[in-house]
């Protein structure tokens, strides 16, 4: 298997999963600790739309889908901030429309054969020299950020009317949180596909949780185990000739509940 | 001297009066308690006072400037802290939140913030929990922790929101000696249902439900329990 590695296409596939793997980490971390989960869902199924328009239009595939995930993400932090009650409603129906207009448009686009499937479940054998680019330079930015406002962050994600109180702008820290998480959405669609961004960005969460006392530390620790996941996930698709983004979540599902396990039997 | 005063004040929310026409001091090193039902306006006039809310109608004075002006000098303990118990942080990053909107380094905490938190979860009798995972205190506990997230700014005034309401009569005995503690050198208002525990050590006591009752009024239900409460401090 080792033998893999020389070829140019496994090893831009390891490096975009180990890159995808640390930005939802710590992205992850933040949808999870501000219930964000749900959210995140309309962000990814939206962004279908974006691909569906890049695609009818010609253009880069990242460069339509993050239009539309961002575009979603601000509307959504102004539905959240304004209209709170009626949020589970708005993120349906862009959920929907998303999707629709994603279909839609590949439809339309003439001679336009390639398959949807690996938008669904992911294409990580098919990462190029400039997607790369473009989720190490994500994971850099969200890097950055999180040094420099990690306190801000963390005050609004614990305790937002506080934060407000204490002059941080809630609204501003809210919104860029959406954003981030739209952009690695977008990144995350590329490993393992929109159907399961969801998985990616909360199973390593959910076990790296459990095992964290601050949140820096739960960012981390994500990151690693979902690097760890797509790694093996990876490995074994390649071995068995299966779908990579299927095959990484699987890993992902089955390490939880041998985590959950473990913990509920040797600790307690 | 008077820290809060408030004049001929009125609160709608949605075309519904919360609040109307209140009026009322607070001196220095007052222990105040405000008393009412649910939805008396309670919360509401709180929100006002640390400008959360905007005032329309009427002036809200805190150290004699409007309220925006001295939020560093109000600590505030929000109602329920039993929220979000899950979240991965630690006690004392919790207090640090407290230094927000004051100066701060580039990323991290400076060695006097940290100091300062310390100094803060000492005060409230907390600070072997510093490293403790917050979801791990009891609701007491973690309502001590929010005193010292307040007191981290070292506010003149402390506000608290029902502080007592999800904790073990032992518990909210303890965290009312530790108020009174504090009482002597800062301002107190607590909002409370419990009007017995209040008594012991509250100075005055204001009921709210849309208006405000002094215990010179007569219009209220509640007329009873303030009368009583304040005649009785008195003869002491």
């Amino acid at each position: 298997m080792l033998d893999a590695l020389s070829f140019p296409f496994i090893q831009n596939a390891l490096i975009a999963g180990l890159l995808v793997s640390m930005a939802s980490g710590i992205i992850g971390s933040l949808i999870v600790v501000n219930r964000m989960v749900f959210l995140a869902g309309g962000i990814a199924h939206t962004a279908y739309g974006g691909i569906g328009m890049a695609v009818f239009l010609g253009l880069p595939i990242f460069l339509g889908a993050s239009v539309f995930a961002v575009a979603a993400a601000l509307i959504i932090s102004v539905i959240t901030l304004k209209h709170r009650e009626r949020m589970d409603t708005f993120i349906g129906l862009m959920w929907a429309v998303g999707m629709a207009v994603g279909v839609v448009l590949i439809d339309l686009t003439p001679g336009y054969n390639a398959d949807f499937m690996s938008y669904l479940f992911g294409s990580i054998l098919a990462v190029s020299q400039s997607d790369l680019y473009f989720m190490g330079g994500l994971l850099a930015g969200i890097i950055i950020i999180m040094t420099f406002w990690y306190r801000d962050i963390l005050a609004v994600s614990y305790d937002s009317e506080y934060a407000n109180l204490r002059g941080i702008n809630v609204k501003f820290f809210y919104t860029l949180i959406l954003v981030l998480s739209a952009l690695t959405v977008v990144v995350a669609i590329k490993v393992v596909g929109l159907i399961l961004v969801i998985a990616l960005l909360t199973i390593p969460v959910y076990i790296a949780e459990k095992l964290s006392n601050t949140l820096y530390m739960m960012m981390i620790l994500s990151g690693i185990f979902s690097s760890i996941f797509t790694v093996i996930g990876l490995a074994i698709s390649y071995e068995y000739d299966i779908a990579s983004g299927a095959s990484i979540i699987l890993v992902s599902a089955i390490s939880l509940f041998l985590f959950l396990g473990f913990n509920r039997f040797m600790l307690k | 001297m008077t820290v809060i005063e408030i004049k001929n004040l009125s609160f709608s929310y949605h075309k519904q009066k919360i609040l109307e026409n209140i009026n009322l001091t607070v001196k220095e090193k007052d222990f105040l308690a405000i008393i009412g039902p649910n939805g008396g306006g309670k919360s509401t006039l709180l929100k006002l006072i640390l400008g959360i809310n905007p005032v329309k109608e009427g002036t809200i004075r805190t150290f004699g400037e409007v309220p925006k002006k001295n939020l560093s000098k109000i600590g505030y303990v929000p109602q329920n802290t039993n929220v979000n118990t899950d979240f991965p942080i630690k006690v004392i990053e919790v207090v640090l939140m407290g230094h927000i909107g004051t100066k701060k380094p580039l990323f991290g905490y400076a060695k006097e913030e940290t100091m300062c938190a310390m100094g803060a979860l000492a005060q409230v009798g907390m600070e072997k929990f510093a490293n403790v995972k917050i979801g791990e205190l009891s609701g007491g506990q973690r309502q001590r922790v929010m005193i010292a997230r307040a007191l981290c700014a070292h506010p003149q005034i402390l506000i608290l929101d029902e502080p007592t309401s999800s904790i073990d009569i032992d518990g909210q005995k303890q965290i009312y000696e530790l108020l009174k503690e504090l009482n002597n050198y800062i301002t107190i208002i607590v909002v409370s249902h419990d009007i017995s525990v209040i008594m012991k050590y509250a100075n005055s006591v204001v009921h709210i439900n849309k208006k405000l009752t002094h215990h010179d009024t007569s219009s209220s239900n509640h007329f009873c329990e303030v009368e009583m409460f304040n005649r009785f401090k008195e003869k002491k």
